[in-house]
């Protein structure tokens, strides 16, 4: 999996768990908090629906790690690439 | 102590058969019913009241996503009843306006999605989601709709069975009275149809309603009758102070009259017509009426062999000799809306202030002797001489009776 790859995975996972947002501008080195509309309560589906449908577990530790598309492309693709 | 007058100024609701009190009362008066058969998970197909009304309206869908059933019906009862009060969200005082909304039960639905959710990944707690909790609070439906609105005042469910929708309405009014609040958001909701663990129960019961016509298979006072319908749905009501709606010019449906709740205290299930009998008089009482000065009773009976019954029995002992008592049902429409469905039902006969019509019980094609009321209107609605005070029935499991009376307002 490719880093555009893997930003496009937890873009899919944010259209469903915030449908209202626009995702067609998100920048990748912006944090993902300060595009749009989402909380605390979201980032944890963040975080299950990777668990859910990836089987990619991400340690709370680590939940900084998904502050922007480009953080999580740095966190998440090695780890998409480790299950393979 | 002299009690503030209550007023009704505003009605939002949703019904299996209309998603306003026009359409909703147009369909009562046509005597269209809307039942529909539904997949149930574990169960197969099942009847059941569902309703269609626009929940974007008033809801993001990350709402939605993220909320119950139970607080979307709320949400949008809330809302349409403050708009039919002529008001709009940002003239409430927020600290000066509660939420009271009567839940028959909470939490089945969230809990079954996601015991069934994780059920999927061989019972791994590590997938119940972080959003159960607040979805299964007790308070949720109350608490979404202070989220939606912005209201600071408060907000919370009353627990009682199926005689929620009346209490809703009697704790908006008390808290008016002691001047806890200004405006009061109250009545019932259901999002029973999402459980199966409601239909179950009702089955393992024998108690749940069946027929090959699914708007026939909710037939109250029917000598064939076979149990109950369970419906989702929600009637909200605006709630004020004489004075406060009159200093404003508010449109007043009614005022609450009169109200009473007890406890059977005899079983979990079957009701206590003697009990019901005394709460009906009870709630005259607090009215300062006698039994022919009720115009309607509206029936609580679901439709099972004996509860009709014994409702039948308190209502034929208490209006014995009332020939200006009309007596109608409202669950042949719309099957048991369960919290909705005592604030549903007495929205059903709200207008007949106006009109003077009388909705009729549908679905009687063969009456039970036994349920043969003096008064009882049914199959065609009957227009009456005059329509100033309605009794409204709800009882529920547990022995919880509630009497709500509303008259026709006037200075």
């Amino acid at each position: 999996m490719t880093k555009d790859e893997c930003k496009q995975v937890v873009l899919d996972i944010i259209a469903e768990i915030a449908p209202d947002e626009d995702l067609s501008d998100v920048k990748g080195d912006v944090a993902l908090r300060e595009q749009l509309d989402l909380d605390s309560m979201d980032f944890l589906d963040i975080v299950m629906e990777l668990r859910k449908q990836h089987s990619i577990e991400v340690p709370e530790a680590d939940y900084v790690q998904l502050a922007s598309l480009d953080s999580c492309a740095e966190y998440l693709t090695p780890k998409f690439n480790a299950l393979v | 102590m002299a009690l503030s007058r209550i007023v009704i100024t505003g009605v939002g609701l949703t019904s299996p058969n209309g998603n306003t009190l026009e359409e909703y009362r147009r369909n009562l008066l046509d005597g269209k019913a809307a039942i529909s058969r539904i997949d149930m998970r574990y169960m197969g197909q099942v009847l059941a009241g569902v309703c269609d009304f626009e929940a974007t309206k008033y809801q993001k869908r990350k709402e939605l996503r993220v909320g119950t059933r139970a607080g979307s019906i709320s949400i949008y009862c809330a809302r349409e009843a403050i708009a039919d009060a002529g008001l709009e969200v940002e003239q409430l005082d927020q600290k000066r306006t509660g939420v009271y909304v009567g839940t028959t039960e909470h939490g089945n639905v969230e809990t079954e999605n996601e015991v069934y959710n994780i059920s999927k990944f061989d019972y791994d707690t590590k997938f119940w989601s972080h959003h159960h909790n607040p979805r299964t609070v007790s308070n949720n439906p109350a608490g979404e709709v202070s989220l939606n609105l912005k209201i600071h005042g408060p907000a919370y469910t009353i627990g009682a069975a199926c005689a929620a929708g009346n209490l809703g309405l009697i704790q908006g009014m008390q808290m008016l009275q002691l001047g806890e609040v200004d405006f009061a958001i109250a009545g019932g909701v259901s999002e029973s149809t999402s459980t199966f663990g409601i239909f179950a129960g009702f089955k393992s019961q024998g108690a749940l309603a069946d027929h090959e016509d699914p708007n026939k298979a909710s037939r109250p006072f029917d000598l064939n009758r076979n149990g109950i319908v369970v419906s989702e749905g929600g009637a909200l009501y605006t709630l004020e102070r004489l004075e406060d709606a009159q200093a404003r010019g508010a449109k007043i449906y009614g005022e609450i009259a009169g109200y009473k709740i007890n406890s059977d205290a005899t079983d979990y299930v079957l009701p206590n017509p003697e009990r019901q009998a005394e709460c009906m008089r009870g709630a005259l009482a607090k009215a300062g009426m006698q039994p022919n000065d009720i115009h309607i009773v509206n029936t609580h009976a679901t439709a099972t062999p004996m509860g009709d019954i014994q409702e039948c029995e308190a209502v034929r002992e208490v209006f014995s000799d009332c020939p200006d008592t009309h007596v109608n049902n409202t669950k042949g429409y719309i099957g048991h809306a369960m919290g909705a469905a005592g604030a549903l039902e007495l929205a059903g006969n709200l207008p007949s202030f106006e009109d003077g019509l009388i909705h009729p019980t549908i679905n009687v094609d063969d009456l039970d002797p036994k349920c043969d009321l003096p008064g009882l209107v049914i199959n065609e609605a009957k227009q009456a001489k005059r329509v100033d005070a309605i009794l409204n029935n709800s009882f529920g499991m547990l022995g919880i009776n509630s009497a709500l009376i509303i008259k026709r307002f006037s200075n």
